[in-house]
């Protein structure tokens, strides 16, 4: 599997439509309302050629260039959590029936799909979901389905974006685990994709789109752009103990100045790829004889996502930015080995006031009581 | 962590869907308090272990977690449950016959494995006694496994006294040392009134080799297991039943985290050992 | 230091009438303290190796729990004290406490004064015998809202 070998512009074209008659549904970037969005799509035509993105905290922007590049954007608001855990999902629901309620649940679904462009934070958001949702005691069943059948085409970032933080979280900027196939976008001299396969599905696919070898060339200059992605990093998180720092200064003041910015207006939890939190609301007819519940994303920004005894647990907005923050970057560890921040940078584009994650842990570093 | 807890998991394949029960008996228990007999649509056995807790729903209402108070011949569970919002109101107003739905047991229980052989002490707070009767049912089904073992209760009227027949007869058999105190009483109270943590002196036991369980709001929790250690029981011997918010039970959600633990999956039962620097930090 | 922190405590309501040898010793074990409104003095359950001579602001002596967020049960002011749980093992805090105004105090040792007490036992009794008539007073006072009089009776 460590096998490089090259697709051109149409053997990528035809790559795709491979996955396609296969069954998959395309899903890839697409620029809607001057935003990267994810998306279906019939074909190669349809990605976003040279749309450039221009990301800062509280800020994105697109604009178009006359770069030939198909991802010359790094991530937008959407994730693949988008796909995979959904944002409505309904669990069962129950009829009456002679006086007796008969539940049944819903099949999982067996729809196939195809995730083009998937970035190398988003591979590594994807395992994270995955460790939580399927590798625990329950798996959740509908994310499996959903899941197993989701074939991930891969795309080593070219660009830093204007937010993001992949290398010091080491998850980029080349695409690293659990993916099928991963790219890598090369303009010149000629357009083509360095393509490496990371399973037999992807071997499968390959084989049906012509490619060849890579040359040492080709190869060496794959893994510069790959350095110099890395090289152009905006921002960093300090290079310290992240979830000590955070576990011992639960009462630091500084809690209290963030809560002053943050309009605890959830942002933050839609956009991260690794957020899972749900909630579940029932509902029945007016005669009260059909009966269903439905499960909905949630966000701990919510006032009453810790509602218990007549109130809320964490009333105040730093009691609940403190339990998002300490939660991705400490409790996360405790609970699945690993942090749950995969550097994406999306909190910092489209949090409203621009607080940015990396600068309020190097405030706890700065000034750490414990 | 010394001790395991024993655990029993509902090995369906749809955890979040619920099964079908009915309601077989409903008893009045305080104001507020309902004590609900329940049976499985299947007539299937229901394991469990003491301090685990089942989802019950509420047909168009909603589901609430509710611990398991008792399963007296396998197949009908006991649940007790105050009405404090819309599904515990809609619980405590269903009626022998009613349907509802039902999903567990989940949570790690009390680890009754671990007070083989000590002395136990358990103490209730208000409600708390409900996820600990089970306990008490197992003790004394068992009585010649475990060392002194002592019940102190403590509610917050003589009228709000859960299970009060029950309570006497353990108190007469002479197998459970029980103290009980009250918060408020008029007059014909005859008993103590006083706080939980008061009742800590008196009690019989020796500290080293003590395995106490206590259950009832969070601040009681608090001053009760302190007052245990200032009484030499190590933090590690000490268990508090947390709650908080639960929305599916299987560590899925993200509502229950209380620090790094899913208390419906980690807990409820936690050792006080891991709770300590957890319980002073306001608004966890 | 020692000198300026003799002169206030001996102005000090709690301090009136302890002969100045004693208060000299006190002294030894005092500094100034400064706290801004909204911050925590306190936390349940941290180490409690401090007694508060508060000479400016309000402080508010509150229990929290989930659901019903921090409780007031008692507030002290200039001219007051609190703290007591320095005086008894295993000296912990049973409650936060949280300014509510811009606070100046004066912090003694409780380590200190332990220490102090121990070796000097008519200084030991000089300041149980202040601090006993406040805490009956403060037992009295929890009596009377524990009793919640204002309460509608039906």
């Amino acid at each position: 599997m460590s096998v490089i070998n090259v697709l051109t512009l149409d053997g990528l074209r035809i790559l795709l439509d491979a996955l396609r008659d296969d069954g998959h549904a395309l899903i890839a970037p697409q620029l809607q309302d001057g935003v990267i969005v994810y998306d279906h799509v019939e074909g190669l035509d349809a990605l976003p050629r040279g749309i450039e993105d221009i990301q800062s905290p509280g800020h994105y922007q697109t604009r178009q260039t006359s770069d030939p590049s198909l991802f010359h954007y790094v991530v937008g608001p959407h994730s693949w959590k988008k796909f995979l855990h959904l944002a409505k999902l309904q669990l069962w629901q129950a009829k009456t029936l002679n006086d007796e309620i008969q539940i049944t649940a819903p099949e999982p679904s067996s729809d196939k799909t195809a995730f083009i462009g998937v970035r190398a934070c988003e591979v590594k958001a994807i395992a994270l979901q995955d460790k939580v949702l399927m590798h625990g005691d329950s798996v959740d069943g509908a994310y499996k389905a959903r899941r197993d059948n989701a074939f991930i085409l891969a795309v080593d970032c070219a660009r830093a974006g204007g937010s993001c933080f992949c290398v010091s979280m080491q998850s980029g900027p080349a695409v690293n685990g659990n993916f099928d196939l991963a790219l890598t976008e090369i303009i010149s001299p000629d357009h083509i994709f360095l393509v490496r396969s990371g399973s037999e599905a992807g071997d499968a696919i390959l084989k049906k789109a012509p490619h060849r070898r890579a040359t040492p060339e080709e190869i060496v200059k794959g893994q510069e752009i790959v350095a110099q992605t890395a090289a152009n990093m905006g921002r960093a998180m300090p290079d310290t103990n992240i979830p000590a720092l955070l576990s011992q200064n639960l009462q630091h003041p500084h809690w209290d100045r963030l809560a002053s910015r943050c309009l605890s207006c959830a942002n933050c939890t839609m956009v991260c790829p690794t957020c899972f939190c749900t909630t579940v609301e029932d509902v029945s007819d007016l005669a009260r004889e059909e009966f269903s519940r439905e499960r909905r994303w949630d966000s701990c920004f919510n006032l009453d996502f810790s509602y218990l005894h007549g109130g809320e647990a964490r009333s105040s907005v730093a009691a609940r930015y403190r339990q998002w923050m300490t939660h991705k970057l400490s409790s996360w560890v405790d609970q699945f080995g690993s942090s749950g921040c995969v550097g994406c940078g999306r909190c910092i584009t489209w949090c409203p006031v621009g607080i940015d994650i990396t600068q309020e842990t190097q405030a706890f570093y700065d000034e750490q009581l414990g | 962590m010394s001790g395991s807890a024993t655990i029993k998991r509902n090995h369906t394949d749809a955890p979040m869907v619920p099964r079908l029960a009915r309601v077989r008996r409903h008893f009045s228990d305080a104001p507020d308090v309902v004590t609900l007999e329940i049976e499985m649509a299947d007539a299937r056995p229901f394991d469990y272990a003491p301090g685990q807790f089942n989802m019950l729903t509420v047909f168009g209402v909603g589901e609430a977690a509710i611990s398991i108070s008792g399963a007296p011949n396998g197949a009908r569970l006991i649940h007790t449950i105050r009405d404090v919002g819309a599904v515990s109101h809609a619980l405590t107003r269903l009626q022998p016959g009613d349907q509802l739905g039902l999903r567990g047991p989940f949570g790690m229980g009390w680890p009754i494995g671990a007070a083989q052989k000590k002395d136990v002490l358990i103490i209730a707070g208000g409600l708390g006694l409900a996820p600990l009767r089970s306990v008490l049912y197992h003790i004394v089904a068992h009585r010649t496994q475990f060392g002194v073992v002592t019940l102190l209760y403590g509610a917050r009227r003589p009228e709000d006294i859960l299970y009060p027949s029950e309570v006497e007869h353990w108190r007469q058999s002479l197998e459970i040392n029980v103290a009980l105190t009250v918060d408020h009483a008029d007059a014909s109270w005859r008993g103590r009134v006083g706080v939980v943590t008061q009742l800590i002196d008196q009690a019989r036991f020796q500290p080293h080799n003590t395995l106490a369980m206590v259950c009832g709001p969070e601040v009681m929790m608090r001053f009760v297991a302190s007052a245990l250690v200032e009484r030499a029981i190590d933090a590690q011997n000490i268990f508090l039943s947390m709650e908080r918010n639960m929305k599916c039970a299987v560590g899925h959600c993200g509502h229950c985290q209380f620090g790094s633990s899913f208390i419906c999956r980690d807990g409820p039962v936690l050792s006080y050992q891991k709770l300590r620097p957890l319980l002073k930090i306001k608004e966890l | 230091m020692a000198a300026e922190h003799a002169f206030m405590l001996s102005m000090h309501p709690f301090f009136k009438g302890l002969a100045p040898e004693a208060i000299d010793l006190v002294a030894g074990c005092a500094r100034d303290i400064e706290f801004r409104r909204g911050q925590y003095i306190c936390h349940e359950d941290d180490q409690a190796d401090h007694f508060y001579i508060l000479s400016d602001g309000h402080v508010a002596l509150q229990i929290s729990s989930p659901g019903r967020g921090a409780r007031t049960f008692l507030t002290v002011g200039a001219g007051e004290v609190f703290g007591v749980n320095w005086l008894v093992a295993p000296y912990r805090w049973t409650y936060d406490a949280k300014a509510l105004d811009d606070i100046k105090a004066v912090v003694l040792d409780a380590t200190c004064l332990r220490r102090k007490c121990e070796a000097d036992h008519e200084l030991g009794y000089q300041l149980m015998s202040r601090v006993m008539p406040i805490l009956i007073e403060r037992l009295h006072v929890c009596r009377m809202q524990f009793l919640d009089l204002y309460l509608k009776q039906n």
